[in-house]
């Protein structure tokens, strides 16, 4: 391995001699040895990038080749993590250098030293492909970790295959070549998994949040972006998401983003409950926090190592999601290091591969037929943070062009404390007519009919209200005053729902249908009734209305709504 | 023993060249000696040919013959518990009259990440005694929580008033305040310091002044040497930090003129293209450690130019601080102190320093609730004003009303009027009581029933048995 030369520091770039690494090589940098990337060469210098604080780094100091790319370390023991961008567990960090972090350390992203309880699942003499699994740990009491021969290994005929209790570098099982197999490979960070082949995503990912489920959902292996200004509920949501999302593994990547926050969420992932299996929801939860003030370059990367270790347990046969707060960060950390490297700048100073590299992220979701002989998908929610709540800037327009489904946070709603503040107006999902099989087959045959009579509510909504605006509500005809009405109903007894509530914060399929079927009841009963002559404030007036509105936070709703519907029946024949 | 070097090539604004020298490195304290003064610099980029050094002292007075020295060691500031009731020049020397600081320890000023699995999850409730901040945008401690105002509002007084009234509900703890002045006017200083000794905070606070009409570019140590400090109270000396400063929009304005005096690639309006990444390194230096008595509070104040809050400096701030509190020019102009704004403002971190245990259970369910009315009653005075009240809804008039009432009522305050967190309570409870019961939909009915005032005397007599 050669040794350079420091030759210039500004800041995170810094320029070196005397190397001959490749692009996107990992080097050590100065006499502390600072994780470094490769990200240019021209002539004989070499433009890398420093992950840690470069201050007091001088000319002349040494920089050490490694003679690989920045690479993800895969294995058991990747589960429960909390990572900085590159790898590095937190609480390791802090052990070796207290409650600040310090520079030049090298930590190993699995544990080496801990005992793994090894069990083959295949035997003497079979035959084993690239990515198939010929072994199983325990990682977590509800995850089975497969190991999987690596990807980029040609394969072979087993030879000799162990069980029992081995570390991650121990020998597991050797080939007739007489290569060896451990539990953990090494695989780089900018470059996607293979797959067998991608399939379509027919699959809704269960949230259960009202507005995402019923209006805008996403499916399993999709990919959707949450735009919105700062204040407008992007964290909070995507936390949500991770919560309540049905996959069996959850990826959070906080990039660039609060301190706090990420203590927070550090706090509260262990102590969260997992509704399905009443496990703690750490256990299927890998975490990579890297805060706005920990160095840029390492916060470039830590999209990448999230999306690898997402890979790895999608290959696995789980399905997986990632979030990733906020890709905004992401392209900001891009952004500076271009401009440090003094590149041509594209629109607004984001450089001009800004597009290709989103393109490249959100192109590594999906459902697939992995090389094991499963499936397993990623999906992806990445926060978009537009400066000044503009959708038309670079970072959100780049990335609508790649994802399925938009969030439109509106600060709006969230002024009025509507959560999750998702416009209703400006939101989509494209995936709507192929997963509507899926709840024709498994919820109801009106799914898709009910959802679309209610946006027809709120469409027409957002158009009567204009003409409130104008000439007030008593101007109108009594139909389009019954439409406001239940508008207004839809909005705050449907759409809106706290995160915070203990039975509001999850709304299964079936009753998110129950209750908007409701709302769209009251809704013929209203128009049946001015038929008969009866009048606004007398329908509006009737009390089940209201009892209405409490049933979402009731966790046995069913036969309280059956009550409440029963009383409207009779509250509306009784108008006379 | 340190070379001196006298090989400037180039003075450009507050920037050096210097040629021809040693290895120097990145960030490194630079001394820089002329006609007996001395000044500090810091090294911003370094290589083989040629070192840039920024200057902190501006750079009149320097010519290619100054002597240039490097210090081998990167900026660092003393620190004792006898700083604490010092007043210091933005750059760290006396400007008391006082002695300079006799160091116990030295630290860089740069100050390194928390490691985000080191931090414990701020929660504590702290009462400034104001209703729009407790009541519907909580601070908790540790949280950095800016005030985004303008030209001409009275965001100084509020940051007075949150100094002199925050605390703990119901223990007495070590506090100290730091305040760190970046480019304000010396009558503003004065109003502080003034405030400060009538109250005799000044005895338990730490000033940084640098005022407009010193050097710009050493705005960019001032917040860096308030925060060094108060990580030292906080984390050395188990003390409670508020620190304000003010006015980060000066103190960007800084950033800006480096950067163009370096010639970079400029991003959002001339801004740096790092300014998030900069803001967040002073920011994100907030927060309380596991096992560590102290805490780090911040009350950073910027003035939005134009009043505009998608401008570059309120917009990156936003995105790293938890939340903001909005001075608002319309409510000023009503005669409402504060004239905090609700609607835009936001406790990021209120929800986990409320309710059972912290403040009280229905808190969460009244704030949203006075937020909802208050953001309906606003939409509809642009109804009003076209169609006439008369031609509203009776409950729009109801709604109309409690806006009004709201701004009065809640919002409204006196500048020495210390509301306890029941009293604000009680306000909202009063406020929502005039609308009718079927209209509190976002509130749970044990909660009406325990705390409404129309069931006021029957909760009290359903618990009294069981005690």
């Amino acid at each position: 391995m050669e040794v350079g030369k420091v030759k210039r520091v500004a800041g995170p770039l810094v320029q070196a001699t005397g190397l001959k690494a490749s692009m996107y090589d990992l080097v050590l940098v100065g006499e502390e040895g600072l994780m470094s990337e490769v990200i240019g060469i021209s002539g004989n210098k070499h433009i890398i990038q420093v992950y840690e604080d470069t201050g007091g780094v001088r000319p002349g100091e040494p920089v050490k080749e490694t003679g690989a790319p920045l690479v993800a370390q895969l294995g058991p023991g990747i589960l429960t993590q909390i990572y900085d961008g590159i790898q590095r567990p937190l609480p390791k960090l802090s052990e070796a250098s207290g409650d600040f972090i310090s520079r030049g350390l090298f930590v190993d992203g699995i544990d080496h030293k801990k005992k793994w309880e090894f069990k083959p699942v295949v035997k003497k003499g079979d035959v084993l492909k690239p990515g198939q699994s010929f072994g199983e740990v325990q990682e977590q009491l509800l995850i089975n970790h497969k190991i999987m021969v690596p990807p980029k290994n040609k394969g072979g005929t087993i030879k000799e295959i162990y069980s029992g209790n081995f570390t991650v570098d121990e020998t597991v099982a050797v080939f007739e070549d007489g290569s060896k197999l451990t539990m953990m490979h090494k695989w780089p960070v900018r470059q996607a998994r293979p797959v067998t082949k991608k399939l379509a995503p027919t699959i809704p990912l269960r949230t259960g949040q009202r507005v995402v489920d019923g209006f805008f959902s996403l499916a399993k292996g999709g990919t959707a972006a949450i735009p919105g200004g700062f204040g407008t509920g992007k964290t909070v949501m995507q936390q949500t998401l991770s919560k309540w999302a049905d996959v069996d593994i959850v990826i959070y990547v906080g990039c660039g983003e609060r301190g706090n926050e990420m203590a927070d969420l550090l706090h509260e992932f262990p102590e969260l409950q997992d509704p399905r299996t009443g496990r703690p929801l750490m256990e299927r939860s890998i975490v990579y926090a890297n805060t706005s003030n920990m160095p840029v370059a390492a916060r470039e990367a830590s999209i990448y190592t999230g999306m690898t270790t997402a890979e790895y347990y999608r290959d696995m046969g789980y399905d997986c999601m990632m979030t990733a707060d906020s890709t905004s960060r992401w392209a900001e950390a891009m952004r500076e290091m271009g401009s440090r490297l003094e590149e041509m700048p594209g629109e607004e100073g984001y450089p001009a591969y800004l597009g290709a590299r989103l393109a490249d992220f959100y192109e590594r979701a999906g459902r697939a037929e992995v090389l094991n002989g499963g499936q397993g998908s990623i999906s992806v929610v990445g926060a978009v943070s537009p400066p000044g709540g503009d959708f038309t800037e670079p970072v959100t327009q780049n990335t609508l062009r790649m994802v399925k489904v938009f969030w439109a946070l509106d600060s709006k709603l969230t002024q009025r404390r509507h959560f999750p503040s998702i416009n209703w107006l400006d939101s989509y999902s494209l995936y709507d007519q192929i997963l509507e099989p899926w709840f024709v087959e498994n919820v109801s045959p009106d799914w898709n009919k009910n959802k679309r009579r209610a946006m027809n509510i709120l469409q027409e909504n957002a158009e009567l209200e204009e003409i409130v605006m104008l000439v007030g509500s008593d101007a109108l005809p009594e139909d389009q005053q019954i439409t406001l009405e239940v508008a207004r109903m839809i909005i705050n007894f449907w759409l809106a729902q706290s995160a915070f509530h203990p039975v509001d914060t999850f709304c299964p399929y079936k009753k998110q249908f129950d209750l908007l079927a409701a709302i769209l009841k009251y809704r013929d009963y209203a128009f049946e009734a001015i038929q008969r002559g009866i009048s606004v404030a007398e329908i509006n007036s009737v009390p089940s209305k209201d009892a209405l509105a409490k049933v979402r936070l009731e966790a046995e709703y069913e036969p309280i709504l059956a009550k409440v519907l029963a009383q409207m029946d009779v509250e509306f024949k009784a108008l006379k | 023993m340190t070379k001196e070097y006298k090989t400037i090539t180039e003075i450009s604004g507050p920037l050096i060249f210097v040629e021809k020298t040693e290895p120097v490195g990145y960030m490194e304290l630079v001394e820089i000696r002329t006609g007996g003064e001395l000044k500090r610099g810091q090294v911003l980029d370094s290589s083989d040919e040629i070192v840039v050094i920024q200057v902190f002292e501006g750079t009149g007075g320097l010519s290619k013959d100054t002597a240039v020295s490097f210090t081998g060691d990167v900026i660092k500031m003393p620190l004792s518990p006898g700083i604490v009731g010092r007043v210091l020049s933005g750059s760290g020397k006396p400007r008391d009259g006082g002695p300079e600081i006799v160091p116990e320890v030295l630290r860089d000023i740069a100050g390194a990440a928390i490691n985000p699995a080191s931090r414990e999850k701020p929660r504590a409730f702290i009462q400034t005694g104001i209703s729009t901040i407790d009541g519907t945008n909580t601070l908790v401690r540790g949280q950095k929580l800016p005030i985004f105002s303008g030209a001409g509002l009275p965001h100084n007084d509020l940051a007075l008033q949150i100094a002199r009234q925050a605390k703990a509900l119901g223990e007495a703890e070590s506090f100290a305040v730091i305040f760190c002045a970046m480019g304000i006017t010396n009558e503003e200083a004065q109003h502080f310091l003034a405030d400060f000794e009538r109250t005799g905070a000044l005895e338990r606070a730490v000033v940084f002044l640098n005022l407009a009409d010193d050097p710009a570019v050493e705005r960019i140590l001032t917040p860096r040497l308030g925060l060094t400090t108060a990580e030292y109270l906080a984390f050395d000396l188990d003390m409670h930090v508020l620190i304000i400063y003010t006015d980060m929009t000066n103190y960007c304005e800084s950033l800006r003129q480096m950067g163009a005096a370096r010639e970079e690639v400029p991003g959002r309006r001339g801004y740096p293209g790092y300014m998030y990444t900069d803001l967040a390194c002073q920011y994100e230096r907030a927060g309380i450690i596991k096992g560590k008595k102290g805490s780090i509070t911040q009350f950073p104040i910027l003035t939005m130019p134009g009043d505009d809050i998608t401008h570059p400096i309120p917009d990156l701030s936003g995105y790293i601080t938890e939340g903001q509190i909005l001075i608002s020019r319309e409510l000023h102009r009503k005669g409402i102190y504060p004239p905090v704004d609700i609607r835009p403002s936001l406790s990021r971190l209120m929800n986990s320093g409320i309710g059972k245990g912290h403040t009280r259970e229905d808190h969460r369910a009244v704030s949203d609730q006075l937020y909802a009315y208050y953001a309906e009653g606003n939409d509809l005075r642009g109804l009003a004003a076209i169609v006439g009240k008369e031609a509203l809804s009776e409950r729009d008039k109801l709604v109309l009303e409690f806006a009004d009432k709201f701004e009065k009522k809640f919002v409204n305050q006196g500048r020495d009027e210390d509301r306890t967190i029941f009293e604000t309570l009680q306000i909202g409870w009063d406020l929502l009581a005039d609308l009718p019961e079927a209209m509190l939909t976002r509130i749970d009915d044990k909660y009406i029933k325990a705390y409404h005032p129309k069931y006021a005397g029957t909760a009290k007599a359903a618990e009294a048995p069981k005690k």
